[in-house]
């Protein structure tokens, strides 16, 4: 006997608890608008400007002297932090006021005063920095980009199933990304150009889950005529729950993995993938299938509306 | 009917074949494959920056300098052509507001002839349309408004040579494989691999590198702040030296060098230039005017020596002297022989990655990615037993998959790249899982095991598809909306996906068909 990890039948009542789970779900997306507008995300240089450098030193130095030392050359702010192991430190440093000059003047004088400090052995694994005009079009590109691919899904779903399902879609992948956002937030993890396409894959993973229910939903409308739509939306969940849970597991043992042993410039990445997998699964359990309850999907719809074909039909015709 | 066709067998396992040949070049170090037969796939994947190492920089041509500039010489011609031929024409406030030119006629008879000298400025273009705007007023006022396809053209033109020189800098460096490339209208992209430190290049890269010449004005204090008319107070080129007042005239420009090397004089170093012919013969005619004057040597608008003038120098060589270093001597020299800039660049992003940052990355991703793998494999077994190894035999032929088209389309590999094959891993399996559970069901609902499997593979296949088309999409837009990180992220998503719904349904399909027929199973344990 196989392990299953979902028992071959299930028949939990989820449109039970659906209001429950729209509460949480409001509170959390609350709280997530709460903590973006009010402490605000940790943006890196791509959004903010501004200089990076990644320094190995021969051992770990003593933060605070270098903090007051780099403070000292008023440069403005300078943040420190250990970069994975403890010899190998980030040093971001404000945008300079200026241009391009005074930037690079600026990243020269921190290396001079770490070679002063702590002798030429350190070594330079990253140096950025990111202009005023860059950041400002890179915020503007990686928000029509979110922008522009939720569109596209929705024409998509709207196109392959009805107008109810892409509300239900959308309302879902919303949710998704207000939360993803919200938990950037919340763990000051940096904000850079990878949080977006971490955003962006996330979109696209949670969509995936939500249309393999919808998939089976509209099956079963067709299979089930006279079957209750609350009834109906629960046995579709159910029927696909071993799949949206498996599918789940293995990606994120993929992603755990990347996350563990994946090396620091990835880790941020790889956790927002992990809560952005989480909460794409429980969205399309418990947000984007009951809402088509409330947006009042029914057997009398889907004839008005023309039914779109579904797999059997698909076959049938090739066949 | 479960049989798949011979012929989409024998697709499917040539597919499968090309993949692993066209992966295995990555596996094989530069020597040994220079002993390869020709015909043998050589296509490597190209590694990001970010994981061989080496520097991105974003150039920005100033194109408000270009305006200028352009500005500057509409106001030459528009003097030249009123002042020539025996009719001189007078006029006051010639000036340029915005780059379009202003004058103002002393006599409005003058209107028609004005017009006429000045027509020649603007010429037809190859869209038909006049280059220049030239209007008269009533007052005596003429305007003339470069169009913006002339701005435009120019600013193009401007970037086009700016790459140019750029490519003789940095090959003159010797800097291996770099490109170089234009950026939308106004920025150029320079990606040097396995560069750690770039600031060398950026300062060679960086300067404008114009060089002139010009007579000093003695009777200037150039301590006291503002210069007479005709004159400019330069700052030095080295720090401590005192700046210059020198006369605005350029006596001999940097584009007449033919050739600059650092040499040694008296044990320093110094640049030796060479002029072309028109330029040794306005040094010679400068030198021998001014013999016993101090002459500057103007760099990028600062002042790198002002040597006096001993005896006329007729032969077209010069030595530049100033303190330099030998690195500064040599990198002057490379400047002076690459050419100048014809607009300043400023740099809007500068990314460096260590070579051993990269290397650690890869390491990283290598051992991510494998853990991940195992950890699906096992998990897959575990728990669809038989099937769950065929999707796992999938599941690897889709990397290779993926690998052999990252190596055949010399497509980038980036470190988002390797987070995009792992998150391929764990969501490559979904279609199969998918296909599986559909088969536990028709197996639950009584069917056969043939049909069973056979109605597995049809139900879920329309599922497949919607959920990859909507993830597609997603890979789509990433694709092109993206820059850097996220393009490369973009296209092992995208390759990804595509390689997974060939693997997930028809390579495991193949596998599961050709088990069903030859054990016949009676039940099936899903």
């Amino acid at each position: 006997m196989k392990f299953k990890i979902i028992p071959e039948r299930t028949n939990l009542p989820f449109l039970k608890s659906r209001f429950i789970a729209f509460g949480i779900s409001a509170v959390l997306m609350i709280l997530s608008a709460v903590m973006f507008f009010g402490p605000g995300l940790n943006k890196g240089i791509d959004f903010e400007g501004g200089i990076m450098l990644e320094v190995a030193f021969p051992e770990s130095p003593d933060l605070g002297e270098m903090r007051s030392s780099l403070g000292g050359l008023g440069l403005g702010q300078v943040n420190l932090q250990t970069f994975g192991a403890p010899d190998d430190i980030l040093i971001r440093v404000q945008r300079q006021e200026g241009g391009s000059e005074a930037q690079t003047a600026a990243v020269e004088k921190v290396k001079v005063q770490l070679e002063s400090q702590y002798g030429k052995e350190i070594s330079y694994r990253r140096i950025e920095f990111v202009g005023p005009t860059v950041s400002g079009e890179l915020v503007q590109t990686a928000f029509e980009a979110v922008l522009v691919a939720v569109l596209a899904i929705l024409i998509y779903i709207w196109l392959r199933f009805e107008w109810h399902y892409s509300i239900g879609a959308i309302a879902a992948l919303v949710h998704d990304v207000i939360l993803t956002i919200g938990m950037f937030a919340i763990t000051g993890i940096e904000f850079n150009i990878a949080s977006v396409a971490a955003i962006l894959t996330i979109v696209g993973y949670s969509i995936n889950d939500t249309v393999v229910v919808y998939d089976r939903i509209r099956e079963n409308f067709r299979r089930y005529k006279k079957m209750e739509v609350k009834d109906l939306l629960d046995l579709s969940i159910n029927e696909t729950l071993s799949r949206t849970v498996i599918t789940s597991v293995t990606t994120l043992l993929a992603l755990v993995s990347l996350f563990v042993f994946g090396g620091e410039v990835i880790r941020g990445f790889a956790a927002a993938m992990i809560f952005g997998v989480v909460v794409g699964t429980y969205s399309s359990i418990f947000v984007a299938a009951p809402i088509l309850l409330q947006v009042g999907l029914d057997h009398h719809n889907e004839e008005e509306d023309g039914f779109k074909p579904s797999d059997d039909d698909a076959f049938e015709t090739k066949a | 009917m479960i049989s798949f066709p011979k012929w989409k067998s024998a697709l499917v396992i040539l597919v499968c074949l090309l993949g692993v040949v066209y992966t295995i070049p990555n596996f094989v170090d530069q020597k040994s494959m220079e002993g390869l037969p020709d015909w043998a796939p050589k296509d490597q994947i190209t590694l990001g920056l970010d994981l061989q190492g080496g520097s991105h920089l974003l150039m920005q041509v100033e194109t408000e300098s270009v305006k200028e500039k352009m500005s500057e010489s509409l106001i030459d011609s528009v003097r030249s052509n009123l002042r020539s031929g025996n009719d001189r024409i007078g006029y006051r406030n010639l000036k340029a507001t915005n780059g379009v030119v202003s004058l103002t006629l002393r006599n409005i008879a003058d209107r028609e002839i004005a017009r006429e000298k000045l027509a020649s400025i603007s010429s037809i273009t190859p869209t038909g349309q006049r280059s220049h705007l030239i209007e008269t007023f009533d007052d005596g006022r003429i305007t003339i408004t470069p169009s913006e396809q002339t701005v435009a053209d120019r600013i193009s033109s401007v970037v086009d040579q700016t790459i140019e020189i750029l490519n003789n800098r940095v090959n003159e460096i010797g800097l291996t494989e770099p490109t170089i490339q234009r950026q939308g209208k106004d920025r150029i992209l320079i990606q040097i691999p396995g560069l750690g430190d770039p600031q060398r290049v950026i300062d060679l890269i960086g300067k404008t590198a114009q060089m002139t010449f010009h007579l000093v004005n003695n009777s200037v204090d150039p301590f006291k702040g503002n210069a007479p008319a005709g004159t400019k107070i330069l700052p030095p080129h080295t720090e401590g030296e005192r700046p210059v007042a020198v006369r605005n005239r350029v006596m001999v420009s940097g584009e007449n060098l033919e050739d600059a090397q650092a040499t040694f004089q008296q044990g320093q170093p110094v640049v030796s230039i060479r002029f072309n012919s028109l330029g040794g013969k306005q040094f010679a005619r400068v030198t021998q005017e001014n013999v016993g004057r101090p002459f500057a040597i103007v760099l990028d608008g600062k002042v790198v020596s002002a040597p006096r003038i001993n005896e006329p120098i007729l032969t077209g060589s010069a030595v530049i002297s100033g303190g330099f270093s030998v690195q500064e001597a040599q990198d002057l020299a490379l400047l002076l022989r690459a050419g100048a800039l014809p607009a300043p660049l400023t740099v809007l992003e500068q990314r460096s990655v260590g070579p051993d940052l990269g290397a650690d990355s890869i390491a990283a991703g290598e051992i991510a990615g494998i853990i991940g793998l195992v950890a699906v494999v096992i998990f897959m077994i575990v728990t669809y037993g038989l099937f769950g190894l065929v999707a796992n035999v999938a599941l690897t032929m889709n990397i290779f998959m993926i690998m052999s088209l990252l190596s055949v389309l010399g497509a980038t590999l980036t470190l988002p790249g390797i987070a995009g094959i792992i998150l391929t891993i764990g969501m490559a399996v979904d279609a199969n899982v998918l296909i599986f559970e559909r088969i536990r069901e028709e197996t639950r609902n009584g069917k056969t095991p043939f049909n069973a499997i056979e109605s597995g593979y049809k139900r879920a296949f329309t599922t497949i598809v919607d959920a990859n088309v909507t993830t597609g999409i997603a890979a789509v837009i990433l694709f092109v909306m993206g820059t850097g990180p996220i393009k490369g992220f973009a296209v092992t998503l995208g390759i990804g996906i595509v390689c997974s719904m060939f693997t997930a349904i028809l390579l495991s399909r193949m596998l599961i068909s050709m088990w069903a027929l030859k054990t016949r199973p009676k039940t099936l344990n899903v």
